[in-house]
């Protein structure tokens, strides 16, 4: 397949390890924010390719595991309704809230389905006026176009039965978060690059500025990654904080201008709590005034829920950069995919899970 | 979850109020919507994402791994003769 295959090649992998190698002086640490680019780094033993000198921090770009119990339980709450067809991609599903997950409560005969595509859950809507049809909209900015046009398509053909569970999640709130933390180790991030297709890349200027950081915008086959991590390691040797688009042939600087227009009609920025992290002013997305009839946690007056994390789960670490998956003494044993404590052990994009799958060992 | 995908656009056409195309996945086809990159013609490639086009894949930059790459190869030229 073109624009995959060439980004896969062994020998331009090794040649480029090869080139960091000797860019690179003095140890660095890099964090990629995507869960996505995690799984590769994994996946294709990146993290053993590289030299010594280079480690690689996991960041919290898993949207999966940073959506919060609190609306894991809301949708564990709506989903057993017995008028509601209950739709989410399908990692959501064996995520543990404290109610317990949705594959269970879909186990026990709610209708909950499985959709590739929010546009699918618009149909199902047309297709059962007797029900009420309900997409839980989890993600970060490069799916967030997505449910905006879910909602604008739903409004444009009346459907009164359709509705969004909103938990949006936007990624510079996230990374300016990071580098204040105390203890913080980043020098440098692997930008995301499915949210810049979206949002571009100037958001990120500021943020390479006040804290001296460079922040490569970066794709996700191996070749991408590696190539980002030489244009960071790059600039840090230079002294550089800037911010560099290694994913040009997808990312442009200004983004998607239609998904953009888009997103201001249907959502406006709101404070959101993260899981394993907390409450981040301005870092979510909800429904705006205009499209809040669509809003799922209004229509069904879900009542506050008060969730427990489970107490060993180092999840929250592990999403700042902070631990390695290893580091956690419930990591391969008492939690693994398939018994799962926390959200970075379920999705296949959390850090805990992609160790896991591909056999890095727990710490003895 | 942001998975994005390259497909080749096959055929661009309008679905009730949605202008959307037939992409080949390598093999694989399914019609996704083309709203956010309406300019996109067949024979291009797009990156997919839960069932949305979002960016026509530029093929000049993609072809800058290969000039990367001889650049590489240049600098090991030049370490050769410094040897």
């Amino acid at each position: 397949m073109r624009f995959v295959d060439e980004y896969r090649d062994g020998p331009t992998a090794r040649r480029l390890a090869d080139a960091i190698q000797r860019a690179a002086t003095r140890r660095w640490t890099l964090m990629e924010v995507c869960g996505g680019q995690t799984h590769t780094i994994l996946k294709y033993g990146l993290d053993q390719l590289l030299p010594e000198c280079i480690e690689l921090l996991h960041g919290p770009g898993c949207p999966v595991c940073v959506t919060s119990l609190e609306m894991i339980d809301k949708a564990h709450d709506i989903a057993s309704r017995p008028e509601v067809i209950f739709c989410s991609y399908g990692d959501m599903l064996r995520i543990p809230g404290s109610r317990g997950d949705l594959l269970r409560l879909k186990a026990s005969g709610s209708d909950i389905r499985i959709l590739y595509s929010p546009l699918d859950a618009v149909r199902l809507a047309e297709e059962h006026p007797d029900r009420q049809v309900v997409f839980f909209a989890v993600g970060f900015e490069t799916t967030a176009p997505a449910h905006a046009m879910a909602a604008w398509l739903a409004r444009q053909r009346r459907l009164a039965n359709f509705s969004l569970l909103v938990s949006h999640v936007m990624v510079p709130p996230a990374l300016a978060f990071i580098l204040q933390a105390p203890g913080n180790r980043v020098q440098a991030f692997l930008g995301p690059g499915h949210v810049c297709t979206v949002m571009g890349t100037s958001e990120y200027a500021p943020i390479c500025a006040r804290y001296r950081t460079p922040i490569v915008v970066t794709g996700f086959e191996p070749v991408d990654l590696l190539e980002g991590v030489l244009c960071a390691v790059r600039q840090l040797e230079k002294g550089e904080a800037r911010v560099e688009n290694q994913y040009a042939r997808v990312v442009r600087d200004g983004g998607n201008a239609a998904s953009r227009r888009l997103l201001q009609e249907v959502f406006e920025v709101c404070d959101r709590q993260w899981r394993g992290i907390g409450l981040l002013p301005k870092s979510g997305l909800r429904l705006s005034d205009e499209y809040r009839e669509l809003d799922a946690e209004q229509r069904f007056e879900v009542e506050a829920i008060v969730p427990a994390e489970p107490r060993e789960c180092i999840s929250g670490q592990v999403l700042r950069g902070l631990k390695r998956p290893m580091d956690c003494a419930a990591y391969g044993s008492t939690c693994t995919p398939m018994t799962p404590l926390g959200a970075t052990m379920v999705s296949s994009e959390g850090a805990c899970a992609a160790y896991y799958r591909y056999g890095r060992p727990a710490a003895p | 979850m942001c998975l994005g995908v390259p497909a080749k656009v096959l055929e661009v056409r309008r679905e009730r109020e949605l202008l959307t195309a037939v992409v080949d996945f390598g093999g694989v086809c399914r019609s996704v919507c083309l709203e956010h990159v309406p300019e996109t013609q067949p024979g291009e490639y797009v990156l997919v994402h839960v069932g949305f086009a979002l960016s026509r894949i530029d093929e000049e930059e993609a072809n800058r791994i290969f000039a990367l790459m001889r650049e590489l190869d240049e600098m090991d030229g030049f370490e050769k003769l410094a040897e």
